[in-house]
């Protein structure tokens, strides 16, 4: 399935520096749907490319990472058990402090 | 001869400087003086008609809308707003607001503020205005260099808007004097620029019951929402458990380009103006997203007040007792105050002074400097002669430190049971005991930190050598 994933507020310096992603990924080990838990783990494996522990704690995000599946927070869709739509589109944006 | 005749015009020139700076420090210190005075009158004055905010004018208009001729003027094209009017006005000048930091969001902001009449503004910072502030905290001028920034940019507003009242808050905000301060306001603006502080500002706004316009910018992005406003979330609904240390870049440190802060604070004054006059839909439980390389904003919807939320939820106990008590620093382990981070991680026999790695130079002994900062700062300054490898490349380079070691020693004519030493700078002194460290690990055991990387070199050997 066709999704666009974003990384800002420093986040896309774990991959690459590119912020805007699209990927094509499928539902894993023969479920129907695909959610963000293996949402999660396939940016992990294939996207991140540094520091992962800047990107997840346990399974998952790490403190102070907002999740947001088509510009509504995840806390709002279920979480980890959010599942995805084809053209979806899913940002990872860390909290920024500076002023 | 030429040169001479070049260096006594250089003198008399720095001498005019130098008589013109102190007329100009006696003109300012006389200004600040008549300032003050000014204040005290108007307050004076606001005392005796009854708490009116517009001391130019205390009598009623008798217009029956509250308004004075000369405000009815000033905020003229205010007053044009249908969706704004006589009301809103009134509202504003009958609000109180204050502003946390007088930085790169709260310049803009606190300018906005003060112009379109805020009854009472207040100002908290603790920091002195720095000649690398200029780029971004456009309130200050260069003449308030070295002085307080509360002073400087009180005096800014009061320059735009000499009709409010200001207040000045020269300190540190901590929770032994963030209650009584923020109780005073209506609203508050986090202009802040560290985690402890966000942390603490939505807390105390928790227990006291205020809204809170929260900005945060680094690099080329910005963050704006508004908490624990009409059954919105808090700080704590949406970051339960403050994120590692790591994670907090600062300005100082990450970059920010000086117009990110700027938009973001004039959007802070945008929905703090909202609030304090009633109107529109204040950016409550959702966020707007800034991205400045792209020029996009998007505005996300982010959950609600959160039933578990330890501060506001439905079975917090948090209260003002509570929040005394709280140690915000060792809850997001980073200092309030955005001081850089010194860390000690070395023995003192595997580290050297700036000083003493200068005399070592004088002395011509065979060494190799390691500078082990990010291609980009060593692009602004470098020491001659220094090898830039940045610490995160350091694991795949070291037969480059080998090879340059190797280079020396062949150069100075050492034999083979001596080597050349081996030194480690960066900007501050952090990242270079950490690339040490890892030396040692690898067999470098020979190699030292030089304490407080080149800003100490700049402090202590070559004051003209450039800081950043
Ligand atoms: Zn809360």
């Amino acid at each position: 399935m066709q999704l666009t994933l974003e990384f800002g507020g420093g986040l896309e310096l774990l991959c690459e520096s590119k912020k805007i992603h699209s990927v094509n990924v499928e539902p894993q080990n023969g479920a129907a749907k695909l959610n963000m838990k293996d949402l999660l783990l396939w940016v992990h494996t294939n996207l991140i490319k540094e520091r992962p522990e800047m990107f997840m704690k346990g399974d998952t995000v790490r403190p102070g990472v907002l999740v947001l599946v088509n510009d509504c927070d995840w806390e709002l869709s279920g979480q980890l058990e959010t599942s995805l739509e084809e053209k979806d589109v899913v940002v990872f944006i860390s909290t920024l402090h500076g002023g | 001869m030429e040169f001479n005749r070049g260096d006594s015009e250089a003198s008399r020139i720095l001498r005019d400087i130098q008589a013109l700076k102190d007329t100009k420090s006696g003109i300012e210190h006389k200004l600040s003086v008549l300032e003050a005075r000014l204040q005290e009158i108007n307050l004076q004055d606001d005392a005796v008609s009854n708490g009116s905010s517009a001391p130019s004018s205390t009598v009623d208009s008798g217009f029956g809308n509250g308004l004075t001729p000369d405000m009815i003027y000033r905020y003229s094209r205010h007053l044009l707003l249908p969706s704004f009017g006589v009301e809103g006005q009134a509202n504003l000048l009958k609000s109180s607001i204050l502003v946390v930091g007088a930085g790169g969001l709260g310049s803009p902001a606190l300018l906005y503020l003060a112009a379109c009449g805020v009854g009472r503004l207040g100002i908290v910072d603790h920091d002195l205005v720095e000649l690398n502030n200029m780029h971004r905290q456009i309130i200050h001028t260069e003449a308030y260099i070295g002085q307080s920034k509360v002073e400087s940019a009180a005096a800014s507003c009061r320059s735009i808007n000499s009709t409010i009242q200001i207040v000045e808050h020269k300190e540190a905000l901590r929770t032994s004097n963030a209650l009584e301060i923020l109780s005073k306001y209506d609203i508050v603006v986090d202009a802040t620029d560290n985690a402890p502080s966000r942390y603490m500002i939505s807390d105390c706004c928790v227990v006291l019951g205020k809204p809170l316009v929260s900005g945060a910018a680094l690099g080329l992005e910005g963050q704006l929402t508004v908490y624990n406003y009409n059954g919105g979330p808090c700080y704590r609904c949406l970051f339960p458990t403050p994120p590692p240390t790591s994670a907090c870049q600062r300005c100082a440190d990450s970059g920010v380009l000086g117009v990110v802060p700027g938009i973001i604070g004039c959007l802070q004054a945008l929905e703090a103006i909202k609030i304090a006059s009633k109107i529109g839909e204040p950016l409550s439980g959702r966020m707007l997203i800034f991205d400045a390389l792209s020029a996009r904003i998007r505005t996300v919807k982010i959950r609600g007040k959160s039933v578990q939320c330890e501060v506001c939820g439905d079975h917090a106990t948090f209260d003002q007792e509570q929040f005394l008590e709280f140690d915000y620093e060792k809850f997001t382990q980073s200092p309030l105050s955005a001081s850089p981070l010194k860390l000690n991680l070395l023995p003192s026999d595997s580290r050297i002074s700036s000083k003493e790695y200068n005399e070592r130079i004088i002395n011509g002994e065979a060494h190799v400097l390691v500078d082990v900062r990010p291609a980009h700062h060593y692009k602004i300054v470098s020491l001659p002669k220094s090898l830039n490898i940045p610490l995160s490349t350091l694991e795949g380079r070291l037969p480059e430190v080998s090879s340059a070691l190797k280079e020396e020693e062949e150069l100075n004519g050492i034999v083979s049971d001596s080597t050349a030493q081996l030194y480690v700078i960066c900007r501050r002194g952090n990242d270079s005991q950490r690339a040490v460290q890892y030396l040692h690990k690898m067999g470098f055991t020979f190699s030292k930190d030089i304490i407080g990387g080149l800003e100490s070199w700049a402090n202590n050997v070559d004051r003209n050598f450039p800081t950043y």
